[in-house]
């Protein structure tokens, strides 16, 4: 499988990330020698082999249904490019 | 009384116990040495002062009688560990002054432990490269030269190369590394250091800026096998605060350690012999099953059949993590906010995310985003994570006979700056050797065990059964012995 620039220009979208027409253009060729050496895997015989998704054993844990954080809303903002009466601000999202 | 700058961690943390001198000191020195190696740009930020609180704290301890295990030694921190009110960026722009309130719990760990801070080492952005050529920052020059007169800068390799070309240049005793699928080893095998990966969830992530979840792993690097010993020791343990945490005791390594090889079984699998690797590399390998055999090992041949699929799988499962991991990075709650004149929310998403984000990321994002887009992620996603199960069972079957698995580290020495950056599928070959081990969750280290005919360091890699650290650490142990490795890089900055 092999993208073009409308797909580039499709994913980037999907990623939330701006792209010229000219760098859409550019992405083609690197995206597709990288789909090009992955698309190797097609050789491999994975018939009645599960998807890994644990490298190593181990359960996931519960834990007591209590609060242990918060009270740290002043830490939470601290680094907020724009953070105002407490809150994240975003540029206005409704007319 | 000789350079404390070289002196490694055990004989610092030992040295400053007998009363050779004063922490203090050593954090002086090793400020001193920072300062003076701007031309390595391994840091992206020094912080002496850190180094400095933390050695004042450890002198007063020594005068009470209450030491701890790392009291007087100061550290590198790679710059992917959030350290509280420390700039933290993971070397990309999107996160320019980001100033984590909270500690990793790996740094904090080792600043319980008595450990000192030198500052925050350059990295590939976001972990992703083999050559520290990614970061906003700048490059990374190893310390190391070639032997052909030519200055060449090399790379330190990545992405771990702040961390690797500061203990190689004797500018810190020991630092963190990261290793997703070979960042840790392949650095040290590149600058003539130690390094190991510890099995997936010795180190707790919390806190360590995420690239790919199911394969990121701390560990250190340092100058010796012993070393990492005593660093891993102080970086591992449960962490209730990461859900992959492993709920096991962390083995005392350093007093474990034994080069003693006896009953033990190397295997030697037979996939790593590559095409086209070089002779040096092949003779260094040889040596290293010369050396073994000498401590006592038993040396069997074993099969990894689908090593050579292990890099196309890692190159879906990485990217496919990471696409998911840096989707939070939108502007909002901390790092660069790019907003276009009268833009929308969206807009300011892409803006933001396309100033911040350097040209590797955002490829590996958009692989990723792609190979998890509907239609896409049975072909690509599913199909690597099924390759992946072959890929660790190939192990599970090596360590029925076997114990420890040598092969070289990196199919080069290092490269010159710039050698590959235009290619980035070439750089990638890089991590064939060390991607395997990173996909199965073992622990896995480098060793220094030669110099190539240019003079640069060559590295042996060692992997090991799940939580058998020790094992991995004793092999390189008994080859480090025997290798003699002491070559340096002459100081030229």
């Amino acid at each position: 499988m092999s993208v073009d620039a409308a797909t580039v220009r499709k994913i980037a979208s999907l990623a939330r990330i701006a792209v010229s027409d000219a760098e859409a253009e550019a992405l083609v060729p690197e995206l597709n020698t990288i789909l090009g050496f992955v698309e190797q895997l097609g050789e491999v015989d994975t018939s009645g082999i599960a998807p890994l998704s644990a490298v190593i054993p181990n359960h996931l844990r519960m834990r007591e249904d209590v609060v242990t954080d918060g009270g740290i809303r002043d830490a939470v903002l601290a680094n907020a490019p724009q953070a105002e009466h407490g809150f994240f601000a975003v540029p206005k999202v409704i007319e | 009384m000789s350079d404390l700058t070289d002196l490694g961690v055990a004989a610092l943390r030992d040295g400053f116990r007998r009363g050779d001198f004063s922490a203090r000191e050593v954090a002086d020195a090793f400020n001193a040495a920072v300062a003076r190696a701007k031309p390595l740009n391994a840091f992206i930020v020094e912080t002496p002062e850190h180094a400095i609180a933390a050695a004042e704290a450890a002198d007063r301890a020594r005068a009470s009688g209450a030491l701890a295990p790392l009291s007087g030694v100061p550290l590198g921190i790679k710059d992917l560990f959030c350290t509280a009110g420390v700039q933290t960026t993971a070397a990309s722009h999107i996160l320019a002054g980001f100033t984590p309130t909270y500690e990793s719990t790996v740094t904090a760990k080792l600043f319980t432990a008595g450990a000192g801070m030198l500052g925050k080492l350059n990295m590939d952005q976001f972990a992703m490269g083999s050559s520290n050529e990614t970061s906003a920052f700048g490059n990374v020059i190893s310390p190391w030269r070639r032997g052909d007169g030519g200055n060449a800068p090399l790379a330190p390799g990545g992405s771990s190369g702040g961390s690797s070309a500061a203990v190689a240049a004797r500018v810190a005793p020991g630092a963190t590394g990261t290793d997703t699928g070979g960042s840790i080893r392949q650095p040290a095998a590149f600058t003539g250091i130690a390094g190991i990966k510890p099995t997936y969830g010795r180190c707790s992530r919390w806190g360590i800026v995420a690239f790919a979840s199911s394969l990121d792993q701390a560990g250190p690097m340092a100058r010796d096998v012993r070393d990492c010993a005593i660093l891993l020791e102080a970086m591992s343990g449960f962490d209730p605060k990461d859900s992959t945490s492993l709920d096991e005791p962390v083995p005392a390594w350093e007093t474990g350690l034994s080069s003693d090889l006896k009953g033990k079984r190397i295997g030697i699998p037979k996939e790593y012999r590559v095409e086209g690797m070089p002779a040096e590399i092949d003779a260094l390998w040889e040596r290293g099953i010369a050396f073994v055999k000498d401590a006592g090992a038993e040396v069997v041949e074993v099969s990894l059949p689908h090593t050579r699929y292990a890099l196309p799988a890692y190159y879906i499962i990485a990217p496919a993590e990471a696409s998911s991991n840096l989707a939070r990075y939108d502007g909002v709650r901390y790092g660069l906010r790019d907003l276009p004149d009268g833009g929308s929310l969206a807009d300011m998403y892409a803006a933001t995310r396309a100033a911040g984000f350097g040209a590797e990321v955002r490829r590996r994002i958009l692989i990723g985003t792609y190979v998890l887009s509907a239609g896409y992620y049975d072909a690509y996603y599913t199909k690597a994570q099924r390759v992946r199960a072959l890929i660790a069972r190939d192990f599970e079957q090596a360590w029925q006979s076997c114990d420890v698995l040598l092969t070289p580290t990196a199919p080069s020495a290092a490269f010159a700056l710039g050698e590959k950056s235009a290619d980035p599928l070439a750089m990638y070959l890089n991590d064939v050797f060390t991607v395997p081990a990173s996909l199965a969750g073992l622990p896995a280290m480098s060793v220094p065990a030669g110099l190539d005919a240019q003079g640069l360091p060559l590295g042996l890699q060692l992997i090991g059964r799940p939580l058998d650290e020790q094992g991995v650490l004793n092999a390189g142990l008994a080859i480090e012995e025997r290798a003699g490795f002491t070559a340096r890089a002459g100081q030229w900055w």
